[in-house]
């Protein structure tokens, strides 16, 4: 069967948030978000303006697995992080478990200062991330009374 | 991997278009992309080659409306069909939700179609899953050509467990939404499982 769904409760993706604002504000980047090893993103903040966030986070998720391949092929368990630097704006990506913490940044911060905040809200990051994976579904689950009807509707 | 997002109150679901090369899937994705109002998609994001062979994977997603106050995203995934990159259909597979395997309805297509078919259970198992457990829909595509196998007979060869089957032709969109609600149905009903 499938994965069980990740549950990310109101409270924990305010807590979430806050950790990256503080990343942000630390590492004077433009955009800090947080992205599952699958593809999905958890949050984001910054300059996201007209920013394609979800297929940022997709092709973060397809970076991360297809550098992660290669890394098994030399006999690495992972590359715990990537970076791409571009003539004005550039991207790190730190693995942390099964998150993705990816910043953007610009000529107003650098690789040294992004690797280094990165690497210290790591831990942090991950024990909150766990909590959320450990989330089951409230007796009042929203779902359980989901109906053929609900579903239905949606492609009518 | 469902993602439920209360804050937000999105659930994201990640749908896999599977099949042998040529078969269709982009097609499919190019399809919903096209007839979808654009407050409803995002981009379509093609990892192609340079003679349009999906490299590594199509990225679409998708808004369905609310179930019970939460908006319902699906993330449409492809696979590169081409045999040998094995490797990165692997990795598109990891956290998925439901697949569809599209066949190919052509005659000289169907040992592609059986291959590509056991690839996916061996590829679904290395990344823990069960073919016969996960939300799951079998289309046949390309029925307007005039060399194709009788439905019932692609049935008897691909069909694995009793799952919807859906005749399609992609290019025309015929059988395109219907596929993709069989599957996205299919996906919320394990919703309510929990």
């Amino acid at each position: 069967m499938a994965d069980t769904p990740i549950l990310l409760r109101e409270q924990q993706y305010h807590q979430i948030k806050a950790v990256l604002a503080r990343l942000r504000m630390d590492s004077a980047a433009k955009v800090v978000f947080l992205v599952d090893k699958d593809g999905q993103e958890i949050a984001s903040l910054g300059e996201v303006g007209n920013l394609d966030t979800t297929s940022l986070a997709s092709l973060t998720a397809g970076n991360v697995a297809a550098t992660g391949g290669m890394a098994q092929l030399i006999g690495e368990k992972e590359f715990p992080t990537l970076s791409h630097e571009g003539e004005k704006e550039s991207i790190h990506i730190s693995v942390i478990g099964r998150l993705l913490l990816v910043v953007m940044f610009d000529e107003r911060s650098s690789l040294g200062l992004v690797k280094l905040r990165s690497k210290q809200v790591s831990q942090q990051l991950a024990s909150m991330f766990d909590e959320v994976a450990s989330n089951d579904y409230d007796d009042d689950s929203p779902f359980a009374g989901i109906t053929d009807e609900d579903i239905d509707s949606l492609f009518s | 991997m469902t993602f439920i997002n209360y804050a937000s109150r999105e659930i994201n679901c990640k749908i896999v278009y599977y099949g042998p090369g040529l078969c269709g899937k982009t097609t499919n994705l190019q399809y919903i992309f096209d007839s979808t109002a654009p407050q409803a998609r995002g981009k379509l994001i093609s990892l192609a080659t340079e003679t349009d062979r999906t490299l590594f994977f199509d990225f679409m997603p998708l808004e369905l409306g609310t179930v019970r106050g939460f908006k319902t995203r699906f993330h449409l995934y492809t696979v590169p069909g081409q045999v040998f990159y094995d490797a990165s259909r692997k990795l598109i597979l990891k956290g998925v939700d439901g697949v569809v395997f599209v066949a190919d309805s052509q005659e000289e297509r169907m040992d592609a179609n059986i291959e590509s078919l056991y690839n996916l259970e061996e590829n679904l198992k290395s990344q823990g899953y069960d073919l016969m457990k996960i939300p799951y829909v079998l289309q046949l595509n390309k029925r307007d050509l005039g060399n194709v196998v009788p439905v019932e007979d692609l049935a008897a060869e691909l069909q694995r467990k009793g799952e919807p089957v859906v005749e399609a032709v992609a290019a025309t969109g015929a059988g395109v939404f219907d596929t993709l609600k069989a599957v996205a149905k299919q996906v919320l009903t394990e919703l309510r499982k929990g």
